[in-house]
Order: structure tokens, then C-alpha cells, then sequence
């Protein structure tokens, strides 16, 4: 494992990239637990002052320090992304192995439902459910909500690499060799889904990102809390772009840009090492 | 005949499946939930104004029947595919009594005209500068090409068009700020111009975000298929690059990216309705907007389910072209 | 006899860099060899032993990770002899299908699965031809029908044909525009035995009508046995040695040749077939010295210390051992 990032943070300018970043991305998660102000005081320090030596980013209309919120917002957002992910992929893996497995008319069932979810549009679903829930969503059960939509593509996936994994040779002398199924699925086949996981875990991350910040910026999560779409919200609604104010919404945005990229440049270089043709991709000639 | 067996019949299983499953959940999620919408829109009627206690239950009745809750469950499900089938979402409360489906329509031509748009383009475009980048991955401007659309990539499609309103509508005032045209709508010029110009903005965002997407899967398809035996045996008689670009490489990434479109309707669309809201552009996702602060049930479902049947059914009509890109579908 | 196209001391290596490591397959090793105006020269050796690259090379495919570390390439077919390995694209362009064509191994997939073989051939003939597609098509038609194929193959696409059908259009796509040379890579493995010898007439035929020469790689001796003039016999990138067909067959110098030959099933010799111990060399870190050396059961010091040159001992036969150096 070591060897491996050594490997990667050498050789993979991505990862590197990536990885600059999210131990950046870290540290301010870190400093939200060090931060003055609770996230949901108001009225704690002067209004809408303007980025200075005293407000790094300035502060809001609620009177709040955009950078400590900030902080939170960080953190908050990749923890409703990061349930989000857990939840979703955990559903993914469970269903797809079982499709995979277990096979005819249960997988055809399943299947089939997978594809309806890939198909339907989650975004007005979201919404719905969010609205119908409207002033009792917690960041915890957003993060469900996110998840419990989005298990449908990784499903398919491990479905596929559990196929093609059924068919290989090794698997056939486990068979032949009395190993029970369970223990087949569990120390053969696991070890060969993990760096799938971990690619795909990111794209799910990114995928819950989203999703976050949509519905928090139409005001369907908790607004108490800090996230980056609530930040984004509470500037709109205060009317931060008509009266100059825009650092307010400066400090998300540029935020969860820079939390996108580090997450997906590291799961670049992370998926280009593990999949043998793009690592044949990289060969040059030398001398 | 055995085409329509095998490829085309399933494929409309499978639309009929998600649609009942779509619906189905549309359904249950309002009656899941703890709120009531009857008491809710009682609550709100009653609080505007002082009503006599006989009015009231005639209108939590009517209310009733509007929001389809009477009756057990199943007599609900039921009323409700019949509605629905009837093409009938009932009125929204937003606009009492203006009926959703009259609403819906209103917006639904400017959705349409926008989604549609960027997902040709960006679609076209995705395929075609990754496939030049995949076939030709030494060049310097295929490393820029990629290097800035994966920037992209994982931005979600709300930064985007947050990001391209900030910075066009206020810091560059180019573009408006809302709306999709001015004027009164008809053939000339001035209209056409104007909803072109509202319409700007919003397609490109949703242009950036959806071609990145196709343009890395592009690239990667390519990057296969120049390995393929017919590829490297064209180019070995010097067949010209252009030629075997398009009809050796594209030409052979069109099944997956077909069948990705199909599957990335539903995503694409998400984006469409969000960058709506940012540019307060009149479709379905500034109605859905509006609806969200109204509370407008009505009209929530309404537009879900609206978006449910479309999206799959453009999906399988997507899916329906797979034919005519594949000679060994096509011929047995 | 006329040269047509040279190699002197051709030396081929994949070189790859990944992660940190290097890795340098050296597939063709020193290679000295002439192909004589309209012969059918066979090249002879197990999978593996750099015969692929070989065509590669010859053709002037040189794309990396492949790279020509050493030696040369002269195509000779017309007025002035050319170093093949300098010649712009343009000119490769203009050489490829018309002087040189190649049939690749594995032929049933070198056809684009979405373009009806019709299109094929005149993306193919167009590269060279200004006719306009109308001609192409009746030119296309006349030539597979003299190769056996029925009209209606122009408007099919790969996948409506056998496989046996699918070699003879390949086959046909590489011959139409008459090239002074044919390079033919395994054009039998993957077949089965009736089509083989379908394929092996139909090359046979074309060389005989056109005039053209041909060479032929494959491991398989019975093609060479049946269809070459010359064979010259490759192992682990190297040459071991080179003669006609019947001194190849009758009289083999070289160690390995010999076991090829003897490893061969005959007629009515019900004795127990002996192959050779060992397996061909990875050709990353090759053996020094001789490369056959650890699996020679004539193996002498100096074999594995140095390379033996390839020598003349016999008219028109040159073999590269110490065994037989010393002898003569």
C-alpha cells in the first residue's frame, strides 16, 4: 500500500496534484474544529464587512465570519458525501454481487430495477422528497437520501466484475477445490473489487458533492448548518450579488471547485496505475 | 423479425418498467412522508383568511379529491394512474386553479428547446474533440484539450452555471441577467434574437459541463479502438488520418457513446433544471423553483412525473437508434 | 536475381518506461537478410522469436515502443535503392499497398466491422488510384471473382463472412494493386486445414500471375515445406541460419533447424516425436552468447560466450554456428 502511493505521488503528476490538494482540503476540515464561533451563531461579529487582515474572507449578512463558516461548510459538505457514498456503495456492492452470483430471474429482477434508477431523472425526485421533508432534513439524513439514490451505476458495475470474475480460472479451482461460496466471494473475488471501489467511491463522491450543493442552494437541506451550497443559499438570499457583497459566495464556490478537482485528479491518477491499458498508455521510448 | 425480438421489444419492456417504477415512487414518497398536504394547504388557506366551519369541510374535501388522498391506498394508486393517464395532474396551488399540466406546458417548450440543444451539441462535440484527442494523444493541443475539460469534469453543473452568471451577468454585464426573451413572442427577428441571447449563457453551461463528460469517455474509446486490429491495419496502408478517423475510429465509439446518451438523459436533465434556476430561465426548472417556495405539491409531482415518463422515453428513443449504428445489429 | 529490399544488421527493440521501470525487449537482434526479386521466401521460427517485428520493420512501421536501434533497411525496387527507415510519410504513403503490402496474422479482424467490405476497398485502392468509385468497384469485383469470391461479398459487411472468406478478402485487399512485394505474417494460423491449403494455393497463384515476391512467416514447416523457395530460420531475434527450401529440409546445419525439421510427423516414421527442451528465450534478457545455446544438446564454451556469425557453407546456404565454423 505504501509502495503504491510512494509509486504514484512519484510517477502520477494527477496524484500529486490530487493529493496537494486534499491534504489542503484536510487541513481546513481540521481548523473548523478549532474555530471561535459555533456554526450556527448568528450576530457574532460585525455584518457584511468586506475580506480584510481582521475577516480573512470577510463576513456575512448574518453576521457570521465567512472563513470559520467556511471551515465547517467544508466539512460538512464531504461529510453528507461521504455517508452519502458509504450508504450508496454499500447497497451497489451488496446488490450487484448478489445479481452477480445468484444470477438468473433475481438478477434479471434486479437488473432491470437498476436500469429504472439509472434512467429517472434523481434530481426532481430529490427535490420532491426534500420539500415533502422540508425544515426536518438533517445533514445525516440528507446524506441518506443522497445515497439511497445513487446505488444503481455502481451496482451495475461490481454486477459486471463479478461476472467476469465467476468465469476466471481461479475461480473454477476454488470451486473444484470445496471452497464454499462465501469464502470464495470474500478472499478471492474482494481483494480484486477494492481498487474498483476506491475509483469509483470518488466518482460517487463527487456525484453526492453535487447533489449537496443543488439541494442546499434551493434551500432543501438544513440551514442551520454550514455546507457549501447553505453558503451559497444564505448569500443569494440575502442578495449578495446586487449589493457588491460577493465574497460571501466567492469563498464556497471557489472552495468547492478546488474540493472537486483535488478529489477527481487524484482518482485520475489512482485509476490510471490500476487499469493495466491506460498504465501501457504511459510507455516511452527512451535513448 | 428477429430484430424486433431481440433488440426492440425488450427495450420497451424496459421503458414500461421504469415508467411504472418511476410513477410508483412518485406515489408513495408524498404519502411516506409525515406531512399532510391537505392540513398543510388548510392551515395556509385558513391563516389567510376566516373561513365557516361548512366551507372548510367543503373545501378539505375538494382538496382531498384534488390531492388524490382519498379513499385506502389502493384506491389512491389507482385514481392515480387514471389521472395520469388522463394526462390530468390536477391544479396547482401556486396558481389556484390553474391546472399543473397547463403550467408545465407553458415551460416545457423552453426546457426543451434548451436541453435539447446542448445535449446535441455537447454530444457532438464531446465525440468528436475526444476522439481526436484519443487518436491523436501526442499532440500539444490535445493535452491542452483534455487537461481543461477534466478541470471541468467533476465540477457539478450548479458551480458552473453559478460561476458563468457571476461572471458574465455582473462582472461582464454581456448577458442578461434573467428571463429567456423579451418581447412579445413571435417569428421576427428581434424575438429570435433575444431568446438567443437569454439562451446563451445557460446552453453553455450545461454545454461545458456535458461535453467534458462525453469527451473523456471519447478519448478513452478511442484510445481502444486505435489499438484494434482494422485500425492499425489502415494505417499501416496509409490510409488518410482523416478517413480513418472517422470512419475506422469514430465510427466504431458510436454503440457505447449511443447507449451512454441514453443512460446520461437523466443527469444531463438534472443540470438543465438547476442552471434554470440560476438564470431564472422560464422552464420546468424555474417552475419546479417556484414550486419548491410555494409549497405546490401538486406541481412537484406533477413535474416529476412529467420528467420520469420523458427522460425514459427519450431514453428509449435514443436506445432506437442503436441499429442504425451497428451493421451487426442490424444484419444477422 | 535482383535484391528488392535489404536488411543489414537490423537491430529492433521495444524499449518501455513505466513507473520507474525500464524494460528493453530486443526483438530483432542483428538481422542480415536479402529478399530476392520473385522468390517466396519463408521465414521460419517459433512464436515469439521477433518474426512480427520483423514485418514491421521491414514495412517501415516503426512506431514507438518500438524503435531501430541499429542497422538498416533498403528498398531497392526501383532505379535508385532507398534507406527505408528515412523516407517521408509521403513516400511511405505512396509505397505501402503499391510496392509493399502486408497480410497480417489473425486476418479476421483487420476488416472494420462497420464499413461493408466495398468501402474498404476503395478507402484501401483510393490511397493510390484517382478512378472514381464507380471503376474501383468493377476493378474490386473482377479481382475476387478471379479469387474465387462471389459478387455478392462487395456488399457485405466482416461479419457476414466465414472466416475463410474473410482471409481471401484480406488477402485480396493486400494483392489488388499488384505490389512488387507481399509480406505475409501466419497467413494460415487460425484455420482450419482445408482453408489452409485454399490460402496457400491462392498465394501461390497470385505470385505465379503477378510476378511478385512474397515472404511468409510462420512457425507451422508444412507451409514452408509446400510453398517457399528459401527459409531462413529466426530464433530469440536472431538468424540462425538461411538456404533453399530442399537444403533446409534434407540437409540442416544448425542445431535448431535440425530438431525443427526432425520434429516434423512423417509419413509411415512411427518413431516418438522429440522437441526440445526448454522454452524460447524472453526476450528482455535474452541468453549471451548464442542464444540457442541452453537448449543445445551440442553446446560448446564458446557458445555461450559469444554470438556466432552468420557464414557461408554451401552455395546459397549460410548458417550462424560455432559447430560449424569450426568444422569448416
Amino acid at each position: 500500500m505504501l509502495t503504491t502511493t510512494r509509486d504514484l505521488l512519484r510517477y502520477s503528476p494527477s496524484f500529486r496534484a490530487g493529493a496537494i490538494i486534499l491534504v489542503f482540503v484536510l487541513l481546513f476540515v481540521v481548523l473548523s474544529f478549532f474555530s471561535p464561533y459555533a456554526q450556527d451563531e448568528r450576530r457574532v461579529v460585525p455584518t457584511n464587512k468586506p475580506p480584510s487582515s481582521e475577516y480573512i474572507l470577510g463576513t456575512s449578512a448574518t453576521g457570521q465570519d465567512v472563513f470559520w463558516m467556511l471551515t465547517f461548510a467544508v466539512r460538512n459538505t464531504l461529510m453528507v458525501a461521504g455517508l452519502a457514498v458509504i450508504i450508496g456503495r454499500s447497497i451497489g456492492v451488496v446488490l450487484g454481487m448478489i445479481s452477480g452470483y445468484v444470477g438468473g430471474t433475481l438478477d434479471r429482477v434486479l437488473s432491470s430495477l437498476a436500469d429504472s434508477f439509472i434512467v429517472i431523472p434523481v434530481l426532481p425526485l430529490l427535490i420532491l422528497i426534500a420539500s415533502l421533508l422540508r425544515g426536518q432534513i438533517t445533514l445525516l439524513s440528507l446524506g441518506l437520501l443522497i445515497g439511497f439514490l445513487d446505488w444503481a451505476y455502481p451496482s451495475k458495475r461490481y454486477r459486471a466484475q463479478v461476472l467476469s470474475l465467476r468465469e476466471r480460472e481461479f475461480t473454477h479451482t476454488a470451486v473444484f477445490s470445496g471452497m464454499s461460496t462465501l469464502r470464495i466471494v470474500l478472499q478471492q473475488h474482494l481483494p480484486f473489487l477494492i481498487p474498483y471501489l476506491l475509483a469509483d467511491a470518488v466518482s460517487g463522491f463527487l456525484f453526492a458533492i453535487g447533489f449537496e450543493v443543488t439541494l442546499s442552494v434551493l434551500g432543501l437541506s438544513d440551514m442551520n448548518m454550514q455546507t457549501i451550497g447553505t453558503m451559497i443559499y444564505w448569500g443569494n438570499y440575502y442578495e449578495a450579488l446586487l449589493a457588491n457583497r460577493t465574497w460571501v459566495l466567492v469563498a464556497p464556490v471557489v472552495a468547492s471547485i478546488v474540493i472537486v478537482i483535488g478529489f477527481y485528479q487524484a482518482s485520475i491518477g489512482l485509476s490510471q496505475f490500476l487499469d493495466p491499458r491506460t498504465r501501457l498508455a504511459h510507455l516511452q521510448v527512451k535513448g | 423479425m428477429t430484430l424486433l425480438k431481440e433488440y426492440i421489444a425488450p427495450r420497451f419492456a424496459q421503458w414500461l418498467v421504469v415508467i411504472f417504477v418511476g410513477v410508483t415512487l412518485t406515489f408513495l414518497i408524498p404519502r411516506l412522508s409525515p406531512i399532510n398536504p391537505v392540513d398543510q394547504a388548510m392551515a395556509r388557506l385558513q391563516s389567510q383568511q376566516r373561513m365557516d366551519p361548512n366551507a372548510a369541510q367543503v373545501l378539505r374535501n375538494t382538496l382531498q379529491d384534488l390531492y388524490g388522498v382519498k379513499g385506502n391506498i389502493f384506491e389512491q394508486y389507482v385514481a392515480f394512474w387514471k389521472r395520469l393517464l388522463r394526462g390530468d395532474l390536477g391544479p396547482s396551488f401556486l396558481a389556484f386553479p390553474t391546472p399543473v399540466i397547463q403550467m408545465i406546458g407553458v415551460a416545457i417548450g423552453w426546457t426543451v428547446g434548451l436541453l435539447g440543444t446542448a445535449v446535441i451539441i455537447s454530444w457532438l462535440l464531446g465525440i468528436f474533440l475526444g476522439s481526436l484527442a484519443g487518436y491523436f494523444p501526442d499532440r500539444w493541443w490535445s493535452k491542452v484539450l483534455e487537461q481543461s475539460l477534466v478541470t471541468v469534469y467533476p465540477v457539478p453543473y450548479f458551480i458552473l452555471a453559478f460561476v458563468l452568471l457571476i461572471l458574465f451577468t455582473y462582472y461582464w454585464p454581456v448577458f442578461p441577467l434573467v428571463g429567456g426573451g423579451r418581447g412579445t413572442p413571435a417569428f421576427t427577428w428581434d424575438y429570435i434574437s433575444s431568446v438567443l441571447h437569454h439562451a446563451f449563457l445557460p446552453a453553455l453551461s450545461i454545454i461545458v459541463g456535458a461535453t467534458a463528460f462525453r469527451f473523456t469517455m471519447a478519448k478513452a474509446l478511442a484510445s481502444t479502438e486505435v489499438s484494434s486490429d482494422y485500425v492499425q491495419y489502415a494505417e499501416m496502408a496509409a490510409l488518410p488520418k482523416r478517413k480513418i478517423l472517422f470512419f475506422y475510429v469514430i465510427r466504431n465509439t458510436m454503440l457505447p457513446h449511443v447507449n451512454d446518451l441514453a443512460l446520461s438523459l437523466g443527469s444531463i436533465f438534472g443540470g438543465a433544471l438547476i442552471t434554470e434556476v440560476v438564470f431564472s430561465y422560464p422552464g420546468l426548472g424555474y417552475t419546479l423553483y417556484n414550486a419548491i417556495n410555494a409549497a405546490d405539491y401538486n406541481l412537484l409531482m406533477g413535474i416529476t412525473l412529467l420528467s420520469i415518463v420523458g427522460i425514459a422515453t427519450a431514453s428509449l428513443l435514443v436506445d432506437l437508434c442503436y441499429p442504425l449504428f451497428d451493421p451487426r445489429v442490424r444484419y444477422r | 536475381m535482383m535484391d528488392i529490399v535489404k536488411t543489414s544488421n537490423l537491430k529492433a527493440y521495444y524499449i518501455t518506461q513505466a513507473y520507474g521501470v525500464q524494460r528493453t525487449v530486443k526483438a530483432v537482434d542483428g538481422i542480415s537478410l536479402a529478399i530476392r526479386e520473385n522468390e517466396i521466401l519463408g521465414i521460419a521460427g517459433e512464436s515469439g522469436c521477433g518474426k512480427s517485428t520483423l514485418l514491421k520493420v521491414l514495412l517501415g512501421m516503426v512506431k514507438s515502443p518500438l524503435k531501430v536501434v541499429g542497422g538498416s533497411v533498403t528498398y531497392d525496387f526501383y532505379a535508385s535503392p532507398r534507406d527505408a527507415l528515412t523516407l517521408t510519410e509521403s513516400e511511405l504513403r505512396a509505397t505501402r499497398w503499391k510496392d509493399i503490402s502486408y497480410i497480417p496474422q489473425g486476418s479476421m479482424n483487420v476488416l472494420n466491422p462497420v464499413r461493408r467490405i466495398r468501402d474498404t476497398f476503395r478507402d484501401f485502392i483510393g490511397v493510390h488510384l484517382n478512378t472514381s468509385p464507380r471503376e474501383m468497384d468493377d476493378m474490386v469485383r473482377s479481382y475476387l471473382s478471379e479469387l474465387g469470391l462471389p459478387d455478392k461479398v462487395l456488399n457485405s459487411f466482416p461479419h457476414q463472412l466465414s472466416g475463410g472468406m474473410r482471409q481471401r478478402v484480406t488477402i485480396a485487399l493486400a494483392t489488388i494493386l499488384s505490389p512488387k512485394l507481399i509480406l505475409a505474417d501466419e497467413p494460415t494460423s487460425a484455420l482450419d486445414v482445408l482453408v489452409q491449403r485454399g490460402v496457400i494455393q491462392l498465394l501461390d497463384e497470385i505470385r505465379q500471375r503477378e510476378g511478385n515476391t512474397l515472404v511468409v512467416v510462420t512457425h507451422d514447416m508444412g507451409v514452408h515445406a509446400n510453398l517457399t523457395n528459401r527459409v531462413a530460420v529466426l530464433y530469440a531475434g536472431q538468424m540462425m541460419e538461411e538456404a533453399d527450401t530442399g537444403t533446409i529440409f534434407k540437409q540442416p546445419r544448425h542445431p535448431y533447424t535440425q530438431h525443427l525439421i526432425r520434429s516434423l510427423p512423417k509419413i509411415d516414421d512411427k518413431s516418438e516425436r522429440v522437441s526440445i527442451p526448454g522454452q524460447p528465450p524472453a526476450l528482455d534478457n535474452p541468453p549471451s552468447g548464442c542464444r540457442f545455446h541452453p537448449r543445445c544438446p551440442h553446446a560448446m564454451d564458446v557458445c555461450q560466450a559469444e554470438v556466432p556469425a552468420l557464414e557461408q557453407v554451401g552455395p546459397d546456404h549460410r548458417v550462424a554456428c560455432f559447430l560449424v565454423s569450426e568444422k569448416s
